[in-house]
């Protein structure tokens, strides 16, 4: 009864494999999204108006001190009409983009100044200064850091099961359930995660490398 | 014919009959007050710049010799007093009422364009080749078409001694390569006015006669207003018409630099010769 069921291991692979291809399309988006809100989240901070600066970072704590979990089901109650895996997406991008954009904002303090007073004295408009000078640097420089927040979703994506988007964690629970092989469902879902994870993580630490950091 | 244009006419010959045009100085410090906090930097100082004059600012660390040129780069704003270039306030704007009032990032956007700056450190864009550091700001602030703006760079690039360097990143340049290409990209602007804020202290000694020879070049071969912060008594003595002492935030001294240097009446200046020189 105890013994490791490889019968069902050979089962359980096509259904997890199908999860799979929602949790990639649900971190790759919700990457996405983390990455581009985090950026405008981090321009914005810098704004000289507090009208600005005031309500974003008052949404970013909000964000921040409250559990993932917690949003994705609020955010499933408040939107019952949204697909549960749009919703994912969107609650993974913004909790994510509250991290992404310190990330940012590190990265955008690590411009010399004398990149923005170079800009100033050749008179380029602030549009211009941020998009030629100063955001490519600050990207370059983050790159690696952003690389690890994705992974980091992408192993928490499991939370999205609990707003019943069908993602590899819940068809492992779903097949565990079935035919009450929760431990070989599980450890392959665990591996599945671990073999994409890993060489993701490899490649980071190499980029991190040609990057110089 | 002739009396229907004779009223147009007139007020176009009375403008240089006055004569304030060729009087004014291109730059007039006007009791300009530099603060930080309690620090004053500059204190009431005074002091013009004729067009196409090259000056070059003297005097020891902390004078405020730096100051004004970030002033005059509106990369700091004035504490108080006002700075003058071609007859138009520069950080301030005209109210309705005629007083003047510190100018908003548009306008000082305006007033920059007269006016460029080599800096200490070259502050080339890393992230750009070296072309495109020249031609970034013609072609999207002067909007000169893209075709044009490398033309005319690779001549900025020729004239400083860079033809071959158009597709290099400025990483694998020398200072005194990057240095040249910062000077390239000011000038890329057409400035009035240029400003070197000890554009040879980061470079390596070998380096530093090269770009001096090239500055002097172009000092001699345009009419460009060029006001120098230098340690390089020579560069003071050889390419400059005048010479600013500074000391305390006020100008101790100026004159021509056979003056300042062979026969200072100061002696801030005295002192100071004798620890540089």
């Amino acid at each position: 009864m105890n013994a490791f069921d490889w019968d069902a291991v050979g089962e359980a692979l096509p259904l997890l494999l199908e999860g799979f291809r929602v949790t990639l399309l649900a971190t790759v988006l919700g990457t996405l999204v983390a990455a581009v809100l985090g950026l405008a989240i981090a321009v914005a901070g810098r704004a000289p108006s507090r009208l600005v600066t005031v309500p974003v970072k008052a949404v970013m704590e909000f964000i921040r001190s409250t559990p993932l979990l917690v949003q994705l089901v609020g955010a499933a109650a408040l939107f019952t009409s949204v697909e549960p895996l749009t919703i994912g997406i969107v609650v993974l991008g913004v909790h994510y983009a509250t991290y992404t954009s310190e990330v940012y904002r590190a990265g955008i303090d690590g411009v010399p100044k004398g990149q923005w007073e170079a800009c100033r004295a050749l008179s380029l408009s602030p549009r211009r200064t941020w998009q030629a000078v100063i955001l490519p640097q600050a990207v370059r420089n983050v790159l690696p850091a952003l690389g690890n927040y994705a992974i980091s979703m992408f192993k928490e994506t499991p939370f999205l099961a609990v707003i019943t988007v069908q993602e590899m964690v819940f068809e492992a629970r779903k097949y565990g359930a079935d035919h009450f092989a929760y431990t070989e469902a599980f450890t392959l879902a665990g591996l599945v995660f671990l073999v994409a994870s890993y060489p993701t993580s490899l490649l980071m630490r190499k980029l991190e490398k040609r990057l110089g950091h | 014919m002739a009396t229907d244009s004779a009223p147009l006419k007139e007020p176009a010959d009375a403008t240089p009959a006055t004569g304030t045009a060729a009087v004014e100085p291109l730059v007039r410090f006007d009791k300009v007050v530099k603060r930080y906090g309690d620090h004053v930097v500059l204190d009431e100082l005074d002091f013009t710049v004729r067009r196409g004059e090259h000056v070059t600012l003297i005097g020891p660390s902390g004078s405020g010799k730096t100051t004004i040129l970030r002033l005059l780069m509106t990369l700091e704003k004035v504490s108080d007093g006002v700075i003058w270039v071609d007859g138009s306030p520069l950080s301030h704007v005209r109210t309705a009422d005629g007083s003047l009032k510190p100018a908003g990032e548009k306008q000082l956007r305006e007033s920059r364009k007269k006016i460029g700056m080599v800096f200490q450190q070259f502050n080339l864009f890393p992230n750009m080749k070296v072309l495109q550091n020249i031609t970034e700001a013609p072609v999207n602030v002067l909007g000169m078409a893209r075709e044009e703006a490398e033309a005319r760079a690779v001549d900025l690039l020729d004239l400083v001694g860079l033809s071959g360097k158009v597709d290099a990143h400025p990483s694998q340049l020398s200072g005194g390569q990057q240095q040249r290409v910062a000077i390239a990209r000011a000038l890329a602007m057409r400035p009035e006015i240029l400003l070197l804020d000890e554009v040879t202290s980061a470079l390596d000694p070998e380096l530093v006669a090269g770009v001096l020879d090239l500055l002097g070049d172009i000092a001699r071969s345009t009419d460009i207003t060029m006001l120098c912060v230098t340690h390089e008594m020579n560069f003071a003595r050889d390419v400059s018409k005048k010479v600013l002492m500074f000391d305390a935030g006020r100008v101790v001294e100026s004159g021509s630099p056979e003056k300042i240097f062979s026969d200072p009446e100061h002696e801030r200046t005295r002192e100071f010769l004798n620890a540089v020189l």
